[in-house]
């Protein structure tokens, strides 16, 4: 239980610094989601896939050399 | 400010022939001009080789971490803030040191005053709130507030928050400060601004991690930076390992940091890194209203919640 409130802090520092360099928001969401909510799962999917999809491909932070065997 | 040298002196000279600590952890002149250097003496008569100025802006509390002797220290506002901070986190304990505290006004920024001067700095003099500065284009005199670090300017614990004796009196601290009139302004951009604002910052990066190396913060007995297995982050100078590796090193200071500047003081290329750990110092004070160092008996925000923490984004 309480791991998720100390992870909401660091979440919310997270997100803020992210959008802060210019990640664009709606890149990254969190949500709290119990075993027994189905139909809250659902819902979340949907809106994080809609979300990404709208703001496009992510085409920062992408590494531009080629990676060493 | 240079007027600390003798007191400092003395207080370290009765600690060491006292023995009350083991070793005296002060700065001592550099070889070239405004760059004081950090120094460990331990015997009386080495107290003669300490002195104080307004160069003395790296942060001494880098010194402490994993140390077992009895330690006397020089501290100014925000190293001792810093030594708060080692205290909570378990990295030195209050029983070993000695702090001598200095009631600060503001370090020099080198690059600020070697830029005004023209070009190389042959002599520095300084005086109660002037710089006297001898160039090759030759003498002149600068007021010492016009040419403090920027996080000096802005700074609103001058006075050391711990201490066992003082070199002078508390100095007054500044009022009505906008720490974070230059953030603000970057948060006004869109996404597509900041993300080019940060890329140009870090471009000239050659990945020394002299910021790491100068920040008190940074102790952890392996980095993530150096860790290979595994290897959370590419050691390259492709502009996304050298920003991953910026925002991560701001997010590990995240309630920790207190703005001493020794990160962008120690940067060989003059990146201005205070912008990313300056952001979290931000959202730290506004949403959870902490700053940090300031109380021994306090756990840091992000070892504490309440239940009506901040929750808007969550969806």
């Amino acid at each position: 239980m309480e791991g998720n409130y100390y992870a909401r802090r660091k979440f919310a520092l997270l997100k803020n610094l992210l959008e802060y360099i210019g990640i664009e928001p709606g890149r990254l969401h969190f949500s709290w989601i119990s075993s027994a909510e189905s139909t809250k799962f659902q819902r979340v999917a949907k809106e994080v896939s809609d979300a990404v999809q709208a703001v496009g491909p992510a085409n920062k932070l992408i590494k531009e050399l080629a990676e060493v065997a | 400010m240079i007027r600390y040298t003798e007191k400092i002196r003395q207080a370290a000279r009765q600690l060491l022939e006292s023995g009350k600590v083991d070793v005296f952890i002060g700065f001592r002149k550099g070889t070239v001009p405004m760059m004081s250097e950090p120094t460990l003496i331990r015997n009386a008569q080495a107290a003669e080789t300490l002195h104080w100025d307004s160069n003395c802006g790296i942060n001494l509390a880098n010194y402490l971490p994993k140390r077992s002797e009895r330690i006397g220290i020089v501290a100014k506002g925000c190293d001792s803030r810093n030594i708060v901070t080692h205290i909570v986190e378990n990295q030195i304990r209050r029983e070993q040191l000695i702090i001598v505290g200095v009631p600060c006004e503001g370090m020099v920024d080198r690059r600020k005053v070697t830029r005004m001067a023209g070009g190389d700095i042959l002599d520095v003099v300084e005086e109660e709130s002037r710089i006297i500065v001898t160039g090759k284009a030759g003498q002149q005199t600068f007021d010492k507030k016009d040419v403090l670090q920027e996080n000096c300017a802005i700074c609103i614990h001058r006075n050391p928050v711990v201490y066992d004796e003082l070199v002078a009196d508390l100095v007054e601290e500044q009022k009505d400060v906008d720490r974070y009139e230059d953030i603000r302004a970057i948060e006004d951009k869109t996404p597509e601004e900041r993300w080019e604002y940060f890329q140009k910052l870090i471009e000239p990066c050659i990945r020394c991690y002299a910021c790491r190396n100068a920040c008190p913060l940074c102790y952890c007995p392996t980095c993530f930076v150096d860790e290979s297995k595994p290897q959370w982050l590419g050691k390259s100078i492709d502009r996304t390992d050298t920003m991953t590796f910026h925002f991560l090193r701001a997010y590990h200071c995240a309630g920790r940091c207190t703005d001493c500047g020794a990160c962008e003081r120690a940067c060989p290329v003059g990146i201005r890194v205070r912008k990313f750990t300056k952001k979290l110092e931000k959202d730290i004070k506004e949403l959870y209203d902490w700053e940090a160092g300031l109380a021994l008996d306090e756990r840091p925000p992000l070892d504490r919640y309440r239940p009506d923490d901040p929750n808007g984004f969550i969806l």
